[in-house]
């Protein structure tokens, strides 16, 4: 019996609760779906080994026992090298090199009584345990027509006693005053979403006139320190003072490099640095990783998160990889006592993309 | 035999060959890896020497007055630590045609033919010349070190002085086991790839609190062994994919199939 209580087609000579066989129930088809699929009944049951042989059930109860036992030996392997293993010896384990050897013993002895453990009992439970198919019916989930209609009925009767439809000025006011309750929730929701992100999204802490300082060290650097080829990792000057260091720090960070200046092929690079030392933002436009990875004969900028290759001779230009914007430069000069300096902000935002900025 | 014979079609017996295989790979690899070199500091000094060993060897491709050619860059002006640097670690003369020049255990020459051949570079022109041992000891101070090498050193060897990829088939190689003469001299001239890093940027303090943090990681014993290569999340997330998940669907399928 299915739950719309007709018998499955070709079960008729089956007895009821037994299973039927692979080769019964086949209906001849006629091209379309059909309007009720018929339930296939369940295959026949396959009786394992040990369900048939004394000796196999014997056996599998060995091998449970053992898979229980291999988890007790090494549950005090566990114990013992607990206590016995010095903490600090090391010892070449194959296959795992150079190791700890507590560690190893620790964990390895953990993992096997752990892993012991479930194989003994999934062992356990497919060899012993009754695997017997069993199908539990289910009864209809529609109610009967009658409390159906009694339900509907007691509703009216409700709607009808409270008077609802006859005083209309309960009915505004009530509705009215459950609607406005909705307000008070929504505006709390709006409220603690925090404040709008404003402009730090599109600025940075350089300002004209701050020194580019070496990064961790924050010292000034001189024009005539960085040599061709060089590459200095720069910080804007008092960062360290900022109230929100971490977050400046993550913005500011400036790659500072010197090329020849007859290798710069954008005109706008070269006005931008000075005879050939010129400093970009360090963080990639693609998902904000550092692009540190300069190599000095190409001149290329890698980024090691997603390979995105910028070209320094070309002002940063994408040459490979996702980043979709080349890196922002940051205008430098030289000061009175020959110190390089920032000559105006980032002109446009660093870093990845947001939804302001498109 | 005969017993092991009759076993071979088990399910586990495919399993239980790769395991061993690669156990034996990975045992065999730890026991014969290479082990780096280590360079002794240069007492010869013979100009002669060094220009005929520099005509013998690397006029080929520099240019017999070191002027440079198509397949060699100059060398007027690299100076000795740039020689000591490419020689000295087995860069150079190089092997064959490659992408770039790499660390090779068999050093060409010994150390005092080193030393001439880097005095005869060094009166090409005036360059960083061989650093003095006491910035080269790795004895400063690590803690440093590890702050300076995170910043300007990190992004290109890895955190742990592993090496990484750069573009096009480029790389930067391990640190792992390199002298620390070596790495002030990388600082210093900049090969291949890297960029300077000069006195005024590094300065010969510096540099000894960087080699003394990479000599003390060299030191430093992994307590989970395995390390992977210390690449990062590429190579620990593929073993895990792979074996991770591998045991997980070879669990899935055990605990799906039937036991008849």
């Amino acid at each position: 019996m299915n739950e719309q209580g007709t018998e499955p087609m070709g079960a008729d000579e089956s007895q009821p609760g037994t299973a039927l066989r692979l080769d019964r129930g086949h209906i001849q088809g006629h091209g379309g779906i059909p309007e009720r699929f018929t339930d296939p009944g369940l295959a026949p049951h396959v009786h394992r080994l040990a369900d048939r042989e004394e000796r196999a059930a014997r056996r599998a109860e060995r091998q449970v026992a053992m898979l229980f036992g291999i988890s007790i030996v090494a549950t005090i392997v566990f114990l013992v090298a607990y206590f016995a293993v010095d903490l600090h010896t090391y010892a070449f384990i194959p296959g795992i090199g150079q190791a700890n050897l507590s560690n190893v013993i620790l964990g390895s002895s953990l993992g096997v009584s752990l892993l012991c453990i479930g194989l003994g009992a999934i062992h356990w439970a497919k060899t012993l345990m009754p695997d017997t198919e069993v199908a539990e019916q289910r009864h209809p989930q529609r109610s009967s027509d009658e409390s159906r209609r009694a339900t509907v009925e007691t509703m009216k009767a409700g709607a009808e006693a409270s008077q609802l439809a006859r005083r209309p000025l309960i009915k505004y006011a009530l509705g009215g005053a459950l609607g406005l309750f909705a307000l008070p929730l929504v505006v709390q929701l709006a409220g603690s979403l925090g404040p709008l992100p404003k402009a730090e999204l599109s600025t940075t802490f350089w300002r004209k006139g701050m020194r580019l300082m070496r990064d961790p060290e924050l010292t000034p650097i001189k024009a005539s320190d960085v040599t061709i080829g060089s590459v200095f990792h720069v910080m804007p000057e008092g960062i360290d003072k900022s109230a929100h260091f971490l977050e400046e720090k993550g913005k500011a960070a400036v790659l500072l490099m010197r090329l020849d200046p007859k290798d710069i092929l954008i005109a706008k690079e070269r006005d931008w640095g000075h005879d050939g030392i010129v400093a970009y933002s360090k963080i990639c436009t693609h998902v904000g990783c550092p692009v540190g990875l300069y190599e000095q004969q190409t001149h290329h900028l890698l980024c090691p998160c997603h390979q995105s290759t910028f070209d320094v001779t070309q002002d940063c230009k994408i040459i490979f990889g996702p980043a979709h914007r080349p890196l922002p430069q940051l205008k430098i000069t030289v000061d009175a006592e020959g110190y390089l300096m920032a000559d105006s902000p980032f002109r446009e935002a660093v870093g990845p993309s947001f939804w302001e900025r498109g | 035999m005969k017993a092991l014979a009759s076993r071979r079609r088990h399910p586990a017996a495919i399993v239980i060959l790769l395991l061993l295989g690669l156990m034996a790979t990975g045992g065999l690899y730890s026991l014969l890896a290479p082990k780096s070199a280590q360079a002794a500091v240069a007492s010869a000094d013979d100009l002669t020497t060094g220009r005929k060993l520099f005509l013998a060897n690397c006029a080929t491709c520099h240019g017999l007055n070191a002027e440079g050619t198509k397949a060699g860059p100059s060398l007027v002006g690299v100076g000795a630590a740039a020689v000591d640097f490419q020689v000295g670690t087995g860069r150079m003369p190089l092997a064959g045609p490659a992408i770039q020049a790499s660390r090779s255990d068999t050093i060409k020459f010994n150390d005092a033919q080193i030393a001439s051949l880097a005095a005869y570079v060094a009166t090409l022109g005036p360059g960083p010349s061989v650093p003095d041992s006491q910035f080269t000891s790795g004895d400063g101070n690590i803690a440093r070190g590890n702050q300076l090498f995170k910043v300007n050193c990190a992004m290109c060897h890895n955190f742990a002085g592993s090496g990484g990829a750069l573009t096009r088939g480029k790389f930067a190689p391990s640190l792992r086991n390199v002298s620390g003469r070596h790495m002030y001299e990388a600082m210093v001239t900049g090969p291949q790839s890297m960029p300077v890093f000069n006195d005024t940027n590094l300065s010969p303090t510096d540099k000894n609190d960087i080699i003394s943090y990479m000599h003390e990681l060299d030191k430093d014993q992994n307590p989970g062994g395995m390390t992977l290569g210390n690449l990062g999340p590429v190579s620990e997330g593929m073993f895990a994919w792979i074996f991770g998940l591998g045991l997980m669907i070879a669990a899935a399928v055990w605990l799906g199939t039937k036991a008849a």
